[in-house]
């Protein structure tokens, strides 16, 4: 998921900056932007609060690299963290070389990740489990190619990050050519919708789903638009004016939980009857909430990852056990991935390979299968047979339907 | 009034969101009511967001406006003050309630009362309507017709002399920002009604809005604030659904641009200017 980050200060200076220009004279405006100029300072500089977590000397370094503060924290930072430590803490139980965690907060911003990510190469980590974002996962990842620090993303699906020959690159997941085909495919084929509303959030996340799904679907859809969910201000009325005019069988909606929910909510209040289909943007507990579970009820929402609490498989409902009694909480978006790529670094580690040259040389080779699939990459970095899944809101909470090219 | 602008406004408006919202988990509300229980919730809901947003608005000039107005600051000082305050504002709130959007109860059950042509007229649209049109008809006779209210006019044409006719303008400006707060309040819990939810910084677009419909009426002109907030709707409206939503911003600026081109004082008009012809 290409998330855009953008840090409450700068948001303030942006606004400060609004303000400015809607004020008029001159004088004020050049007086405001003196005043900017300076709180624009302490937004180029950014944090890197990186700190090592373990103290033994002698363990080995595995990364984390991705938000564990700021607005998406808690899915594209928080779920993989866990995940990942709750496969090395299986791990320490047993070998005799110990593994330690070292957090790299990014806050998911492509502009502190160069600097974090030299900061990883100088700490002698072996491996990363990241970055989370694709955005980042562009500035970064040249960066740890150079380096020669393998890195596996639980969540970054940019489609054009394995175009770049890294070699250190790997994946978990399916990347976004994969999910807006099968979104599209699930809307005309299973819903056997004849009129489609596509709206994405403007985003370039949302807007580039969005856009695969509306070139996938063809005439098909009879209904576009495209809202900045910080000019809507949570007023969707004239989307769901729209959208009820055009009198559609299903909405497909490109962005975040955050805005899909209040979408979704003046839609079902607007007595639109149809079916909400979303993308892994929306996939969290979250969404629910905000709509109400009334409003909420019956929406599809697909994702590349398997999110391991809504599986039946035992691996998976064991995982889910021994992540709740680890982090207290169940397991998020993308908290599987993590676990199975750390899993990948750790049996390199058990097989003798202590550096990350020789990490990397052993992924090359790795093939076992992990909670989400099986794990196995292909020169490109990406795992292979990456499936596209789908969640159905049902009573409240998320339900796995299951590989969406099964179920059409 | 002294001529300018509050830009921490939207926090005082934010501020009322949170107090409603914080006031309908106290009286434990999680489900549509009717009947007087509502008339009555929606009015305790009213008071806590108008008391918050007031008492704010009235700390707020205290200590963001009257320090400065006792030296004699220029106004450019007071609107960087302002925009302090309006960031310490966001700030707290982020902090003590974090950063992610707030869902309210639903209060009052969304039901279609009738249709008008392909439009639904819906519950919770009416009592928007009904209350702005309310509290602006009670906004407008209090500022023209009561002892405070001339009082502020008689400040805002002329505080010199309005102190030598024995106005206390310290009180008249905690009064207007009493006033103002309330209005604030009220308007908060209608957000609230209406789409359900709040976040810290829920104001920005909203107080950007509200300036923008205030320009386009005619500045300092309570009608023209009413009057240009109902164009600007109705030109948002439109325009997003002819254009699209991505263009509605871009719309709603052209046609202000070309009313100010044309009426540069608004569609009413300026009151200040209008009281010194």
């Amino acid at each position: 998921m290409a998330g855009v980050l953008v840090d409450p200060y700068c948001l303030a200076v942006i606004e400060a900056r609004r303000s400015a220009r809607m004020n008029g004279t001159r004088l004020r405006v050049v007086a405001v932007a003196a005043v900017m100029a300076t709180v624009v300072a302490a937004c180029g500089g950014g944090s890197s609060k990186s700190s090592s977590s373990g103290s033994s000397g002698s363990a080995i370094k595995i990364g984390f690299f991705g938000a564990l503060t700021g607005s998406n924290s808690p899915q594209l930072g928080i779920n993989i963290r866990n995940g990942e430590k709750l496969a090395m803490d299986q791990y320490n139980k047993t070998a005799k070389t110990k593994v330690t965690l070292v957090p790299y907060d990014s806050q998911g911003d492509p502009a502190q990740a160069p600097q974090l990510a030299q900061k990883a190469i100088s700490d002698k980590v072996v491996a990363v489990i990241g970055p989370a974002f694709s955005g980042e996962s562009k500035a970064a990842d040249p960066i740890f190619e150079q380096g020669q620090i393998p890195n596996l993303s639980a969540s970054a699906t940019n489609a054009k990050l394995q175009l770049n020959g890294w070699k250190y690159f790997h994946r978990l997941l399916a990347n976004d050519d994969k999910q807006g085909p099968a979104d599209a495919d699930y809307i005309s084929k299973k819903l056997a919708a004849k009129k489609v509303a596509v709206i994405d959030d403007a985003s370039e996340y949302g807007k580039g789903l969005g856009d695969v799904v509306r070139s996938k679907l063809g005439s098909a859809v009879t209904v576009n638009d495209s809202v900045d969910p910080k000019a809507a201000a949570g007023n969707y009325s004239s989307t769901v004016n729209k959208v009820n005019a055009g009198k559609v069988d299903a909405v497909f909606y490109g962005g975040y939980y955050q805005d899909a929910g209040p979408l979704l909510k003046q839609l079902r209040d607007g007595q639109f009857k149809g079916a909400f289909v979303s993308g892994d943007g929306s996939l969290d507990q979250k969404l629910i909430d905000e709509a109400g579970t009334t409003a909420a009820e019956g929406a599809y929402i697909t994702c590349a990852c398997l999110l391991a609490g809504a599986s039946s498989d035992p691996a998976a409902q064991q995982f889910t056990k021994d992540y709740k009694a680890s982090s207290g909480a169940d397991p998020g978006t993308y908290s599987a991935e993590a676990y199975d790529g750390t899993n990948a670094v750790l049996k390199a580690i058990a097989a003798g390979n202590t550096t990350a040259q020789t990490i990397n040389q052993f992924l090359t080779t790795v093939d076992f299968k992990g909670i989400t699939k099986e794990i196995k990459f292909d020169p490109q970095g990406e795992v292979q047979g990456g499936a596209i899944y789908m969640y159905q809101v049902k009573d409240g909470k998320l339900a796995l339907l299951g590989d969406v090219n099964t179920l059409i | 009034m002294l001529k300018l602008i509050n830009f921490a406004h939207s926090e005082i408006f934010m501020i009322g969101t949170f107090a409603a919202l914080f006031t309908m988990h106290g009286l434990g509300i999680d489900h549509a009511i009717g009947g007087f229980a509502l008339v009555g919730a929606l009015l305790l809901c009213a008071l806590a967001a108008a008391a918050a947003s007031g008492g704010a608005a009235v700390v707020l000039e205290r200590v963001a406006y009257r320090p400065l107005r006792k030296r004699g600051a220029s106004r450019l000082a007071a609107l960087i003050s302002a925009i302090g305050a309006s960031f310490f504002l966001q700030e707290v709130f982020a902090l003590r309630y974090g950063r992610d959007t707030l869902s309210f109860p639903r209060i009052l059950s969304k039901t279609v009362l009738f249709h008008i042509g392909d439009g639904a007229v819906r519950t919770d649209k009416v009592l928007v309507v009904v209350a702005a049109l309310v509290m602006m008809f009670v906004l407008d006779r209090f500022v023209a017709a009561t002892r405070l209210g001339r009082g502020i006019r008689a400040t805002a044409q002329d505080p010199e002399t309005a102190v030598l006719m024995g106005v206390n303008i310290d009180r008249v400006v905690m009064l207007t920002f009493l006033l103002g707060g309330i209005m604030a309040g009220g308007g908060a819990l209608m957000y609230g009604v209406l789409l359900e939810q709040t976040r810290f910084d829920v104001g920005f677009v909203l107080g950007i809005k509200a300036f923008t419909a205030a320009v386009l009426g005619g500045i300092g002109n309570l009608r023209g604030a009413l009057v240009g907030g109902f164009a600007l709707g109705l030109i948002e409206a439109y325009g997003s659904s002819v254009w699209g939503t991505q263009w509605k911003d871009v719309i709603a600026f052209v046609v202000l641009v070309v009313v100010l081109m044309f009426r540069p004082t608004g569609i009413l008009g300026e009151a200040l200017e209008r009281a010194r012809a």
